[in-house]
């Protein structure tokens, strides 16, 4: 049986297809080879995000850098897990290891440009995460979320154990030089820092996006969903998934230095495992199996925290209240996007621009 | 003087802890022969082709493939031997396109333009699967999900194929079909094929020689056409 409503939009499908036989806009960028289409989509968001620091004060660009780097950590993740099926809770290690390393760089190579201090931090912690990946690389499921945790847990333990080359538990604090002196009256100092991180967090979304888009990432997706065909097909499985670890520790050492830029400071206490649990909550909130999932995670950590710290302020709370107020707020986010769309804040939105489409 | 047999097993032994599954077992097959693994369940049809592909770590015995020696090399080598295993349910890569699928099967091949035109040959083989390359492979019916898994294979360009239970939960029509097309490859490209299947009936009838496995033994190996005659045979072993 056809209802009337029914018919009616059947119509109103069909219209677009025949008054528009030319492929829209959106078709022709979607035809857009991998490697023109990443790059020029980054130059647009840093457009953007300059655009918007203009407009924000400090504390706003700062937050703005936070979301960045934490994009970047999660979309890592999201290699590792949304891509090639491994689980890791210990992605806080890879943020520490990479944010010593910019603090170390710092304090003892001062002359040392801040582009190079970055490349030796991916370099660093892609070195670790060979080592990880690699011991890991036969263990699935449980016992590889086991030993990742186990590496959160235990990495930032090195800081006491070394007090005086790591700073024990106050950890190392350092200052960056800020914008250029011959950007000084056209950009602040805040602003030129949430630009730096978000240069380098757009190259390495970048290289991500277009690793998951290639070769690599069909492997990879391969091996996540039946790890023994893959291999009967020809696919290299443990130096696959090892490959991803590496990458994805990679992006999460990058995340570590921008952090440490970002702050000025190094210390533990950033890196427990509550840091490693929060992106993987982050990851599930804002998709698994894309990269815009790990733009809508980073906005969420972010964002989430900051209301919720308003809020409390707002309603001038007990602060034993008013420090809990965020993570409710974040755990109450999760359970309802999840319950309502199984495939986070990024099914969310598509399912929206799908309404929207449908409804013209 | 018959000609070397592309592969030749010898005395294989496989076990999962305890339990032996594949018992010292022989076999030769010949190039361009079809031949079908047959045996209850459980008798290590299975284990066998695991074995033989990698997948499952061989106790003792030798797998040679046109007289090199494959039984250690890792399962994702075996492709490059030119042995390709399709196992049980096709191993489909159900979030990929069916497109996507099939370049895994060739993944390993350098050349773009070689890949392409394996490509071309295999949907010429498989129309249903032209018309379906960029839907995701969830997508696709039993039968085409078989051939799927089938022509993902051959992308590979094997010259040995193993296929597990390629009827399993398929129409007799369908599985008619698959068989008549590993008769066409065999004819086409001297293709060799291991068969094992829990269907005796319809193996034997494609297939020239035919195995026995009953816990984990060859009990006995013929002409398919003999086993298909030998009533002892039909009722102690095959169940028709």
């Amino acid at each position: 049986m056809v209802s009337l409503s029914d018919h009616e939009s059947t119509s109103r499908d069909k219209q677009p297809e025949s008054t528009a036989p030319a492929p829209t806009v959106g078709d022709r960028w979607r035809a857009l080879p991998a490697l023109v289409r990443f790059p020029l989509a980054a130059l647009a968001a840093f457009a953007a995000i300059l655009a918007l620091t203009s407009v924000t004060g400090p504390t706003g660009d700062l937050r703005i850098g936070s979301v960045g780097y934490y994009m970047l950590a999660i979309a890592g993740l999201q290699l590792l897990i949304g891509y090639s099926g491994q689980i890791s809770l210990g992605h806080g290690a890879f943020m520490f290891i990479g944010a010593y390393t910019m603090a170390l760089l710092v304090l003892n190579q001062p002359a040392l440009p801040l582009w190079l201090n970055m490349i030796i931090t991916v370099v660093l912690s892609c070195t670790a995460g060979v080592l990880v990946g690699a011991a890991t690389a036969r263990l699935h499921g449980p016992y590889l979320a086991g030993a990742t945790l186990a590496l959160a847990v235990g990495l930032p333990a090195l800081t006491v154990r070394y007090p005086e080359l790591l700073g024990g538990s106050n950890g190392l604090a350092f200052s960056t030089r800020g914008a250029p002196a011959s950007l000084a009256g056209v950009i602040t100092n805040t602003q030129w820092q949430a630009a730096a991180v978000w240069g380098t967090t757009l190259i390495g979304l970048v290289v991500l996006a277009t690793i998951s888009a290639g070769r690599l990432g069909r492997r990879m997706r391969a091996l996540r969903d039946d790890e023994a065909a893959a291999g009967l097909a020809g696919i290299p499985v443990g130096r696959t998934k090892v490959i991803a670890f590496v990458i994805s520790a990679g992006a999460g050492g990058l995340a570590g230095a921008c952090q440490a830029y970002l702050l000025g400071t190094a210390t533990p206490s950033s890196f427990t495992v509550t840091l490693s649990l929060s992106l993987l909550a982050a990851l599930v909130l804002g998709g698994l199996g894309s990269m815009w999932g790990a733009f809508f995670g980073a906005v969420a950590l972010v964002y989430v925290e900051v209301w919720g710290e308003e809020l409390a302020h707002a309603l001038a709370l007990d602060s034993n209240v008013a420090n809990n107020l965020p993570i409710v707020f974040f755990g109450v986010l999760l359970i309802l996007v999840i319950l309502v769309w199984p495939r986070g804040l990024h099914g969310m939105a598509s399912s929206l621009a799908d309404l929207v489409r449908r409804g013209r | 003087m018959a000609e070397q047999p592309i592969l030749t097993v010898e005395g294989l032994t496989a076990a999962y802890g305890a339990v032996t599954a594949l018992n010292k077992v022989n076999m030769t097959v010949p190039r361009g022969g079809i031949c079908a693994v047959l045996g209850a369940n459980g008798a290590g049809k299975t284990t066998l082709l695991r074995t033989l592909s990698g997948l499952k770590r061989a106790e003792a015995g030798r797998v040679l493939l046109e007289g090199a020696d494959i039984t250690r090399i890792p399962a994702e080598r075996h492709v490059h031997h030119g042995l390709v295993h399709v196992p049980e349910g096709g191993g489909v890569i159900v979030e990929l396109t069916v497109e996507e699928n099939l370049r895994l099967g060739g993944l390993w091949r350098a050349g773009r333009r070689e890949r392409a035109a394996r490509m071309a040959e295999v949907v010429e083989l498989f129309p249903p699967l032209r018309e379906r390359l960029s839907r995701p492979a969830a997508t696709l019916s039993g039968g085409e999900r078989q051939m799927l898994a089938i022509g993902r294979a051959l992308m590979a360009g094997p010259r040995v194929l193993l296929l597990d239970e390629p009827s399993l939960g398929l129409a007799p029509l369908v599985t008619r079909q698959i068989m008549d097309m590993l008769l066409q490859l065999r004819a086409d490209r001297d293709l060799t094929v291991v068969l094992v299947e829990q269907n005796a009936r319809s193996a034997l009838s494609i297939t020239d020689h035919g195995f026995v496995l009953n816990q984990g033994e060859v009990v006995m190996e013929d002409s398919s056409r003999r086993l298909l005659a030998d009533d002892r045979m039909r009722h102690a072993y095959l169940g028709f």
